[in-house]
């Protein structure tokens, strides 16, 4: 027989000055099993506690209900004291008193008779209660980083500080992402890849970092402290042990493809590094446009002409790195924790047929002007126009292109369009005194240390002439662009005639975002932006345990808010990493395998892929729970028709006692 | 006044160059906040309210500006000045435009405005001071209103609120040397 004990709370006047906590205690004393039953001032001080131990020695209890407040506030302090008198944990049960009762109710009868039905039910499920204990489980101490933008490079070497193991993978053939695009970064001017590239190297020489350039997530298992994550290396057709970056293949490849680094602007060869401070420093074959690998998948069938072969890399390289015998790849690898910093790109202002939609050579996005205005880009820091090379002096620039905008599905705004756009025009200043920069801006949101003052700069010093007002249509006349748009403080429309315009581009996603984001059971927003497990108090963690989130991938973000947020990412998961076992909750879910018709309705419901199939000795697939990733929210006990699947600590057994308790019966 | 022309902004006008060389002020550091527009308290009848005389400025406005009645019924309180919080001392740029339209030789907006302007500062130059009955028969004879504020005459004698005879001050002439000088100064506006 259970000998439960019934403490009950006054918190000060909180309860006490409603309840009528004496009756309560006594109608508590009449209840069936308990031995003992008492009331305190306050329960969670530190007299309080003691006097719950003393009661459960005294009275030799082996079961508890604290009548008080939300278990919210105290469960994890009221376990810790009935365990330091030698009773199971989940041997405890609260009966809100507080928050359901007095906190509610005016009248001291309705309150107390409340109060006395809330500690019956407490009393009657506790004594079908079940000690319970939590299970440990090994963790595998490596991080795996998704992206090698600023945000994952930051990740990646915060953990690799503290001692753990990285790996980074990257699916273009270098890291840097699109701080390695940028020319100079706002609002302190400061040269962009002066300040990424030593970063870069520091990934490729830390002993502790792997970096998988040219590599894709292909499928992650697993769960917290113990994923198994499935990654495609793809063929290089180059041996990086043996090649040395000198670049004699890249500088002697007769082909010529649009740069994806430069966004058009300018040409790459076949075998190429995207830029000229790539890491790793060593080329990749891009076997779609290789004139040696047409070739070879022309010999397989040889229908039609028959191209020329090449093989020149193969030729000039001193150290016999081009390996053609190279294929696709796919390596299986452990990790305790994964940082998914997988980033942006900019919005395709293509849907933009008043804009040309692409058709204007002149009219180019803030990226493209980034790559003109680099030195180490295509026209090596010249401005000039695409269509004809000449500098332009007119130049105007359009804000929130693809951003604030319902029509193309985004009404989010991007954040660094502003900034960006007042650096444009301070740095085509510099370049050129005689340029006149025409800003067209909605509003000017500058937030953010030294912004606002930066922004002003473009106005004020530099001469830009800042209109409020969306620009309507662009068309050519000749070789200028005519802008068509109005200065809504003055409510007059306006006609600019310029050589150049650019569009602030927002941000979107990544393009395989919602892709690696299911692979890994993360949530998306309808943006396919990640979600974080809170917008305010967890920003780089996830529903799903051991998976963080960082940069822009989670949301339009500058370059020190995502290194904030790579850091961030990186000491949750060196928390984690940093644990010899992990303590899973022994509140969940559990099977009942002789009742279980495996019909998998749990599965469907389930939002941590908490269930798997099993298959029993007697041949018949039922499910399963896995301790480690199942968090205890009970979906699948509704879900389950043959009544299979039990909660633990909110079993239905314990639950219909305390309905059926409440009822009379 | 309002037009729907389309503006063919001029960033780096003359009619810019000519107010922040004149008054000293940044008219670019402007954003438009308009807390002068609602402070002023005339401008409920101006056309256009200083926060856009500050940004036809900026855009290069000038024939706009300097036809504008803002300019004429700014009352030169100050009261935009004070409380501007980019620090720029509207009134005084409005006072600059004033010049520049009389130095133009635009009509104003507002003639009589002018008008009055021109024949106070008439008796100033002749008499050293303000001589009431010389500006009541300038203004009206000027201003086309001959008989402006005439049945106010009889009562005004009266009190000795205006006399007949114009009093002169000792300083006529420094009075007549400021005048030469500032209209030296207006000349060299052109």
């Amino acid at each position: 027989m259970s000998r439960i004990g019934v403490f009950i709370c006054h918190c000060g006047t909180n309860i006490g000055g409603v309840v009528n906590v004496p009756e309560v205690v006594e109608a508590a004393r009449h209840m069936p099993l308990v031995a003992f039953a008492d009331e305190n001032k306050y329960t969670c001080s530190e007299v309080g506690q003691s006097s719950i131990r003393n009661a459960i020695a005294e009275h030799k209890l082996d079961r508890v209900v604290i009548a008080s407040c939300s278990p919210r506030m105290h469960e994890n302090t009221f376990r810790r004291t009935v365990t330091a008198a030698g009773i199971n944990p989940y041997l405890l049960e609260m009966a809100n008193l507080r928050e359901h009762c007095s906190w509610v109710h005016s009248d001291a009868r309705d309150a107390t008779s409340k109060a006395i039905d809330l500690v019956r039910m407490a009393v009657s499920k506790v004594a079908r209660h079940e000690a319970l204990f939590p299970k440990q489980i090994g963790l595998t101490k490596r991080a795996l980083v998704i992206g090698g933008g600023v945000t994952g490079i930051q990740a990646a070497l915060d953990i690799a500080a503290s001692g753990h193991e990285v790996v980074l993978v990257e699916k273009e053939p270098s890291i840097g992402g699109r701080m390695a695009q940028l020319d100079k970064t706002f609002p302190t001017l400061d040269c962009s890849a002066c300040i990424l590239t030593p970063k870069m190297v520091d990934v490729a020489q830390h002993p502790k970092i792997t970096l998988l350039s040219y590599s894709e997530i292909v499928d992650v298992r697993g769960f917290v402290g113990n994923f198994e994550v499935d990654i495609l290396r793809k063929a290089k057709l180059v041996d990086y042990e043996k090649c040395t970056g000198c670049g004699l293949c890249w500088q002697a490849c007769p082909e010529k493809i649009p740069s994806e680094f430069n966004l058009g602007l300018g040409h790459r060869t076949a075998i190429y590094i995207p830029f000229a401070q790539a890491v790793p420093n060593k080329p990749v074959i891009d076997i779609a446009n290789c004139r040696y690998e047409n070739y070879r998948r022309w010999k397989e069938t040889e229908e039609g002409e028959e191209p020329p072969q090449c093989r020149i890399c193969e030729g000039v390289c001193p150290t016999e790195a081009i390996d053609r015998t190279q294929q696709d790849e796919i390596i299986t690898e452990k990790f305790g924790a994964i940082v998914v910093t997988t980033g942006f790109k900019t919005f395709d202002y293509s849907v933009y047929g008043e804009y040309g939609g692409g058709r204007y050579p002149n009219v180019i996005t803030s990226l493209q002007l980034e790559r003109l205005m680099s030195a180490a880009g295509p026209t090596e820091g010249e401005v000039l126009r695409p269509s004809d090379g000449t500098h332009p002096k007119s130049v105007v620039f359009i804000q929130c292109v693809g951003s604030r905008d319902d029509k193309v599905n985004r009404p989010y705004c991007s954040k660094v369009c502003c900034m960006y756009t007042a650096k444009h025009a301070i740095m085509l200043k510099e370049h050129d005194p005689e340029v006149q920069c025409y800003v067209f801006y909605i509003d000017i949101r500058a937030g953010g240390k030294d912004f606002e003052e930066f922004a002003r700069r473009a106005q004020d010093e530099t001469g830009a002439l800042y209109l409020r007002g969306r620009v309507s249509q662009i068309y050519q006349q000749g070789d200028k662009l005519m802008v068509l748009g109005e200065d809504s403080l003055m409510g007059r429309p306006v006609e600019i005639t310029a050589d150049l315009v650019v569009l602030a581009t927002g941000m979107e996603p990544s393009e395989n975002a919602a892709e690696i984001a299911q692979t890994l059971n993360i949530s998306y927003n309808t943006y396919n932006f990640l979600i974080e497990a809170h917008p305010k108090l967890r920003p780089v963690e996830t529903q799903t345990d051991g998976i963080f989130v960082a940069g822009a991938a989670v949301g339009p973000r500058d370059i020190p808010e995502c290194v904030a947020h790579g850091s961030a990412a990186a000491v949750k998961a060196v928390a984690l990493l940093s644990q010899d076992s992990l303590t899973t909750d022994p509140l969940i879910s559990v099977v009942d395998p002789m009742k279980c018709v495996g019909c998998f309705a749990c599965k469907e419901v389930c939002p941590f892929n908490a269930i798997e199939e099993q298959v029993t000795r007697d041949g018949r697939t039922i499910s399963s729970i896995n301790e480690s990733v199942c968090k205890g929210c009970g979906l699948c006990v509704v879900a389950c028709r043959p009544g299979a699947i039990n909660l633990r600590g909110f079993t239905n057994q314990q639950l219909l006692s305390e309905v059926l308790t409440l009822v009379g019966r | 006044m309002q037009d729907t022309k389309a503006i063919i902004p001029e960033p780096a006008s003359s009619l810019l160059s000519f107010v922040q060389s004149n008054t000293g002020q940044n008219i670019s550091s402007c954003y438009q906040c308009g807390k002068c527009s609602a402070g002023c308290p005339t401008a409920y009848a101006m056309d256009i309210g200083p926060r856009q005389v500050m940004r036809a400025i900026q855009l290069g406005l000038k024939d706009e500006i300097l036809g504008s009645s803002a300019i004429w019924l700014c009352v030169s309180c100050q009261t935009c000045s004070v409380r501007c919080p980019r620090e720029i001392d509207i009134a005084r740029v409005i006072e600059s435009l004033r010049l520049l339209s009389q130095a133009e030789g635009t009509p104003p907006a507002q003639r009589e405005i002018a008008v009055f302007h021109r024949a106070f500062l008439q008796q100033v130059r002749i008499f050293g001071r303000l001589y009431e009955v010389g500006l009541g028969i300038m203004y009206n004879l000027r201003s086309g209103h001959f008989f402006n504020n005439m049945n106010r005459l009889p009562s005004l004698f009266a009190k000795k609120k205006l006399r007949l005879i114009p009093q002169r001050t000792k300083g006529v002439s420094d009075a007549r040397r400021i005048a030469a000088r500032v209209k030296k100064l207006e000349s060299e506006l052109k």
